[in-house]
């Protein structure tokens, strides 16, 4: 985000007083709202250096600054299994997701074969009703395969979006014609095409999109929560909630724990932000 | 038939088999995971299921006795105005602070990042932290309220504020995803137009009236759609932790009552009719949208 060139529609002559006040008001404006946005995540952290004596207190600062709190939830929960579930699963779910999304936006967007635009327009339906609506078919049909209290239960209905598809595909038909046309002449398969010329030309939109399913895999609580009961395969999300009902009302124990959850993602976004905005901007407007 | 013919034909359908095979994982896994649940959802509501796989065949007795159930009338009012409370709320929010900004003066881009930045976390961690935050009594804002002469607001306990509290939270969460997207919206907006509407003596609002929001238009539908669609399937992370659909089931949206029913009451094929009542209405909602707006194109761009 802090890369992008400014619109110049609140563009005035650059230098004159009023241009100036007028900055300095949006400035005072935007850094109020901005205060007010991430103080309940400043809050969040600050609270998990915080005693139990002292977490509810209104100062900002720790009067006794702790690491107990991290100590103790460590300690008590095997919180690093829960970290580590979640980040094979949604590393599992990304990359498979990209490899699978790849392949068939590849062959919607560079293929000729009968039926390609009714297969389009199936996959693009199935965008209109998101997942939380379907939980329970979804549910009876892992239940059928045989697939709860498994990573399988939580890894593979996690695959399959059409959104990810959708961009992919996008991505593709802007391509030129004249891509594949060498390689086509010279003998080589739809593979090598798809693995040597596509795949690499689609990396910044395969990135955008492993921080996208990254990061939703990461933040993902209902499904998991419903699909397993085995704590060996809680994830990070489920093992702060269940948590959380275990230790009501200690809140420095909570805030501590859902720090370590939610720090994965802050780093991500400090590091990705350019590709998270990316992919958003591309979800909204192709 | 010519050489050169039976090349082609050859190749082309060298091409589809390798178009089947290239789509095959994916069509798999989504007629299994997305398309078959679909259909699913509208059938199970005719079957009485259990949580251990007991099904029996019962008609419309789920649809029966969902309408002479007041549970699901209460969640279907709350969901309701949920849904026209934050759907509007979601789109000005949005697009005041992309309009904000959009604007050039220092350290935008940090405001920005840190409008945003509530989007990344997750709804559990976010419900945690303004459960923590809105502690009667002791949380930092009765904190706040007491010092300027304020008591006694119990934002998560009181029915009548509970979903106005959950209202205003979702849209801390997501604001900064909608402004992302009107951001993009605003900036393929022509610079020209503005300096041309300056000249003629347009005021910033005729300006706004008359130029940002015609242009803007298929950005807004896409942003009325898509978040109307994920106000109505989403928030059940954020009511499981943050309410548990109460105080006296004031937040108790249906798609919390679906989950209730099914995964926590064991009535899988009940909570089934609920939810096909759901997709339905979500289907028939973004039907009339796109007709309405003659399949989401608008007339300056037609």
């Amino acid at each position: 985000m802090t890369t992008e060139t400014p619109t110049t529609v609140g563009r005035r002559r650059p230098g004159s007083a009023r241009a100036r006040r007028r900055s300095g008001l949006l400035l005072a404006l935007g850094i109020a709202l901005a205060l007010a946005t991430v103080f309940p995540l400043v809050w969040m952290v600050l609270g998990s250096f915080k005693t139990a004596q002292e977490v509810n207190s209104p100062s900002l600062i720790p009067e006794t600054f702790t690491l107990e709190n991290y100590a103790y939830v460590f300690s008590q929960v095997p919180f690093a299994r829960y970290l580590l579930n979640s980040f094979l699963v949604s590393a599992a779910v990304t990359v498979i997701a990209l490899w699978f999304h790849s392949m068939a936006a590849y062959a919607l967007a560079r293929l000729q074969f009968p039926g390609r635009e009714r297969i389009f327009l199936a996959i693009f339906a199935t965008m209109l009703v998101s997942a939380p609506v379907t939980i329970i078919p979804t549910f009876i049909i892992v239940r059928t395969l045989g697939m709860v209290d498994s990573y399988a239960g939580l890894v593979v209905p996690a695959i399959f979006n059409a959104f990810g598809i959708f961009l992919l595909r996008q991505f593709y038909v802007s391509l030129p014609d004249e891509l594949e046309e060498a390689a086509l002449v010279d003998g080589a398969s739809y593979w090598t095409i798809y693995w040597k010329i596509v795949l690499p030309l689609s990396r910044p939109i395969l990135a955008a999109l492993a921080v996208f399913f990254f990061l939703a895999n990461w933040n993902a609580f209902v499904w998991p929560m419903t699909v397993t009961s085995d704590p060996d395969l809680r994830m990070v999300q489920v093992g702060i909630q269940t948590f959380q009902q275990q230790y009501a009302a200690d809140w420095n124990y909570i805030l501590a724990a859902a720090t370590v959850a939610a720090l994965p993602t802050l780093g991500i976004f400090f590091v990705f932000q350019k590709q998270i905005v990316a992919s958003i901007k591309t979800s909204g407007l192709k | 038939m010519s050489a050169a013919t039976t090349t082609r034909t050859q190749r082309s359908r060298r091409e589809a088999r390798a178009a089947a095979l290239f789509l095959a994982p994916d069509a798999i896994g989504l007629t299994v995971f997305v398309a078959i649940p679909m259909l699913l959802s509208v059938v199970l509501g005719f079957f009485w299921i259990d949580g251990f796989g007991n099904v029996d065949f019962i008609g419309v007795d789920n649809y029966v006795r969902m309408a002479k159930d007041p549970q699901f009338w209460n969640s279907a009012r709350v969901t309701l105005i949920y849904l026209v409370t934050l759907v509007p709320l979601i789109f000005v929010v949005g697009l005041g602070l992309a309009l904000l900004v959009q604007q050039r003066f220092p350290a935008v881009g940090i405001i920005r990042s840190a409008l945003f930045l509530p989007y990344v976390v997750s709804m559990v961690v976010v419900s945690m932290i303004w459960q923590f935050m809105l502690t009667d009594r002791t949380g930092v804002i009765a904190t706040a309220l007491s010092a300027i002469g304020i008591d006694g607001i119990s934002f998560l306990g009181d029915p009548k504020l509970a979903l106005g509290t959950v209202v205003a939270v979702t849209v801390w969460l997501q604001m900064g995803y909608y402004m992302i997207i009107f951001l993009a919206g605003l900036q393929d907006i022509p610079g020209e137009l503005y300096e041309a509407a300056r000249i003629d003596g347009a005021s910033a609002w005729q300006r706004f009236r008359s130029i940002t929001l015609p242009l803007l238009a298929p950005t807004s539908f896409f942003v009325l759609l898509t978040s109307m669609v994920a106000v109505v399937t989403g928030g059940l992370d954020m009511i499981f932790v943050l309410t548990s659909g109460g105080p006296a089931n004031s937040t108790s949206l249906l798609i919390f009552y679906i989950y209730q029913q099914a995964f926590l009451f064991g009535d899988l094929g009940y909570a089934a009719a609920v939810g096909s009542v759901l997709v339905v209405f979500l289907l028939i909602v973004s039907a009339g949208m796109f007709l309405a707006t003659r399949g989401g194109r608008f007339s300056h761009d037609d």
